[in-house]
């Protein structure tokens, strides 16, 4: 195996990535399919592997493979995958003969896989698996099998940076060469000087995805032109909304693209260190990312003077301890120093005075990961994906109440309509649809008027939100607004830093007044009604004085997940405080009770257990609730045997 | 505590931007920061431990007592809160008389409430010793317990 590799290793640095002429010869074509997996001289079978699918095979779908394999005598390569971003039908395993199409299995587990391999190998299709058939016009296709490109969840997306999930092995740096890889980094360092890098991403308008969509390479010049002996390149890859899942399951199943995506952006701004800050919990994908790293430098891609062109350059992994502020730039550089992450006023920028004081670039994962196809490509063609404002593509991780769920990469410019309806196959059981949260907790919520916004930064802006974080969650007519906003808000007055005064005690404050919206008031006179009017009064003004005095990115927009609801779902807002209803039954404390005359026995039982004494009624006789007393705790609920206590 | 000294051996001293790898380490090693570990690393990086204590309390990755046998973490992603975890989760910390983050009095049980666990479509998830759960409901929680405790009594 190991001739194999070092063989494969020459062959693909020298005749692939140094090659000179753009054009390649049959032999290396040839050569090239192979590793790929376009052309198999043996049966090969993949199966998908995301952190989400191992915990619900716990990885025993290789090991049975594998059984059947050699128990049965039958020569075939088992390759693991990242995942195609198509969450909810994981596992993925695919089968491809030669000569034949590769076909895709979807939802198989420990307790189908037989029966899939069994068919499979004899010409049987278990047809209730199939997912569809991927194209390829050397093979002979199966029939009446749906080809993948034509199924709506794929047909619908324009994937440039998602385009290698799910086919490549995310350990093989082979594989991802022969995918045309590294190609654009080499031609980088051969090619161009480290202004035309910055004046060639700078042309094709890509605009950071992380959340205030600064331009990525005016961002990248300023750093090139500061004077400094020292520059540093920072993937924030520090995923903490509780929502989202794009950046993992992204390193997870193509590390390779963001690794080069890196390599480029640490040429064109002159820095010879970059640093990726990633989630400790990430298991997997850190797993995967050293790997990677550790491959490119055994290839002479990282390491000193890179082929020969002078430029040097080391990535480190520095794993993060869970919080979410450090999201914000300068919290990040303070917490790979070592620090608290606290953030820091700007200016100065990191651009100019950053980690250690160096000038320091940050970017997101997206945003390096569309940096190879523009190098590749040319800005010319990425000007031509997207519309006038926004160019390229965003990509969603689409979650909640929806059909489909997992990563969606659509053009800028499509309808969050489509994206929900379309391409993720809209909400299931019939239910209605009610709103959708777009970029994470401190994103916003949007109602159905506004699904037919555009994604791009200008549309979305309009909404009073802005692109954010990738994430998506759909919600229907079961989900209460002021519940999500405060479970949003929650976790925001948990995370805030506490180094500014409006944004520690703005959070709190918000979070206290939705949660005396979402309960019963104890009584007229207590403190909690006058937070309940405080709650009418007071709620679009705190929020409006957060976003303004806030210090950082962080605060400014902590009071979007309430100014946008309040715009929004106004009615539900008031419905919750002056109807005290809670329309989709979710707040618990809003719940009223009644007793339901046909069914009590007069048990005396709920009477005795209620702990204000609103339960009245004498023994063998219908009692009642009296619901000026009754506090909603929901004990006699739980204590009826006869099941005559009715929750509304 | 020599595996507490022998992490320390790794990072050279007066680095206080080693600390976070540092503490990490130590977590993954002995399951929690104990006292005696954080005054050692202090002594090595030469900061005072209120120092550590600052940093360390600040991220919500480090833990000062240990887990317990079965450690419980229930998905609190956007996906799982709609589809009601926080049921679950008041049933759990009902059942085992204990708060988020806190460990029953045998040790045997913690819970916790982690970010997205990437099983959107299967929620409300939880995980025991990174074994998941799915679609859960008061009575699964009741018996995942039950079962867990009917391991012990044996």
């Amino acid at each position: 195996m190991t001739t194999n590799n070092s063989e494969n290793k020459d062959f693909l640095i020298n005749q692939v990535l140094l090659n000179e002429s753009e054009q390649y010869s049959k032999e290396v074509l040839d050569k090239l399919s192979y590793i790929r997996r376009d052309k198999v001289s043996h049966p090969v079978i993949t199966i998908s592997q995301n952190s989400g699918s191992l915990l619900i095979v716990n990885s025993n779908l290789h090991e049975v493979i594998n059984n059947y394999l050699t128990e049965r005598n039958i020569k075939a390569k088992v390759v693991v995958v990242g995942s195609n971003g198509l969450c909810s039908l994981e596992t993925f395993v695919s089968i491809q003969l030669p000569g034949k199409t590769k076909l895709l299995y979807k939802n198989v587990k420990d307790d189908n896989i037989i029966a899939v391999l069994d068919g499979h190998f004899n010409n049987y299709i278990v047809t209730d698996q199939v997912f569809g058939q991927y194209r390829n016009k050397m093979h002979e296709p199966y029939e009446n099998t749906a080809y993948i490109d034509e199924i709506a969840y794929f047909s619908n997306q324009q994937r440039i940076v998602l385009n290698h999930c799910g086919i490549i092995d995310p350990t093989s740096i082979d594989e991802y060469i022969a995918f045309g890889g590294y190609k654009a980094f080499v031609r980088t360092l051969k090619n161009y000087t480290h202004e035309d890098v910055c004046n060639i991403v700078d042309n094709s308008k890509l605009r950071g995805r992380g959340g205030e969509g600064f331009g990525t390479g005016k961002k990248w010049k300023i750093t090139l032109g500061a004077q400094s002996d020292q520059k540093y390149l920072i993937c924030n890859a520090g995923e903490t909304d509780p929502g989202a899942f794009m950046e993992r399951i992204f390193i997870e199943s193509d590390p390779h693209k963001l690794i080069e995506g890196m390599a480029i952006a640490a040429y064109a701004i002159g820095a010879r260190k970059a640093f990726i800050y990633i989630e400790s919990e990430y298991d997997l994908a850190i797993q995967r990312l050293e790997i990677a790293i550790q491959k490119t430098k055994e290839y002479g891609i990282l390491g000193n003077d890179i082929f020969g062109s002078g430029f040097s350059l080391d990535i480190i992994i520095k794993k993060g301890a869970g919080a979410f502020i450090c999201g914000e730039e300068t919290a990040l550089i303070a917490s790979i120093e070592g620090r608290r992450g606290h953030p820091q006023p700007k200016p100065p920028y990191p651009a100019t005075k950053g980690l250690y004081g160096f000038p320091t670039v940050l970017n997101n994962v997206e945003t390096l990961a569309n940096i190879p196809t523009i190098i590749e490509k040319g800005a010319e063609w990425f000007c031509s994906v997207g519309n006038d404002v926004s160019k390229g593509t965003k990509v969603f991780s689409v979650s909640g109440k929806v059909e489909i769920i997992g990563l969606i990469e659509v053009e800028m410019g499509t309808k969050i309509r489509d994206i929900i309806f379309r391409t993720a196959g809209g909400i299931p059981n019939n239910k209605k649809f009610k709103a959708i949260h777009i970029g994470g907790p401190s994103g916003g919520m949007l109602g159905e008027g506004q699904l037919d916004s555009l994604v791009d930064y200008d549309s979305i802006m309009l909404t009073g939100t802005s692109l954010g974080s990738s994430g998506l969650v759909v919600l229907d007519e079961d989900c209460c607004i002021i519940d999500t906003v405060k479970y949003f808000m929650n976790f925001l007055q948990s995370e805030s830093c506490g180094i500014c005064i409006p944004c520690r005690e703005g959070t709190q404050r918000m979070f206290d007044i939705l949660d005396n919206i979402s309960k019963r008031p104890k009584d007229e006179n207590d403190h909690s009604s006058l937070l309940r009017f405080k709650g009418v009064m007071q709620l679009e003004n705190l929020a409006e004085v957060i976003k303004d005095a806030s210090l950082c990115g962080f605060g400014k927009r902590a009071a979007i997940p309430v100014l946008t609801s309040l715009k929004w779902f106004r009615h539900e807002y008031e419905d919750h405080i002056f109807e005290r209803n809670c329309s989709a039954g979710v707040c618990q404390e809003l719940k009223t009770f009644e007793i339901n005359i046909k069914t009590c026995t007069g048990c005396t039982l709920c009477a005795k257990k209620c702990p204000t004494g609103a339960i009245i009624g004498t023994p063998k006789n219908t009692h009642f609730i009296v619901q000026d007393r009754c506090i909603g705790c929901g004990i006699c609920f739980e204590t009826c045997v006869f099941n005559a206590i009715i929750s509304k | 505590m020599p595996e507490i000294n022998s992490i320390l051996q790794k990072y050279p001293p007066d680095q206080p931007g080693d600390l976070i790898p540092i503490l990490a380490e130590i977590q993954d090693q002995i399951g929690f920061l104990s006292t005696e570990a954080i005054k050692k690393v202090g002594e090595h990086l030469k900061i005072p431990t209120s120092r550590i204590y600052g940093l360390a309390t600040f991220y919500n990755d480090f833990r000062f007592q240990p887990r317990g046998k079965y450690h419980f973490q229930v998905c609190n992603g956007t996906s799982c809160h709609i589809n009601l975890n926080s049921m679950i989760f008041k049933e759990l910390c009902k059942v085992l008389e204990i708060e988020e983050g806190g460990v029953t009095k045998n040790g045997l049980f913690s819970i916790e409430r982690t970010g997205c666990m990437c099983l959107c479509n299967n929620g409300p998830v939880m995980t025991v010793n990174q074994k998941a759960y799915f679609n859960l409901t008061i009575d699964k929680v009741h018996e995942i317990i039950h079962f867990y405790m009917q391991i012990e009594n044996q």
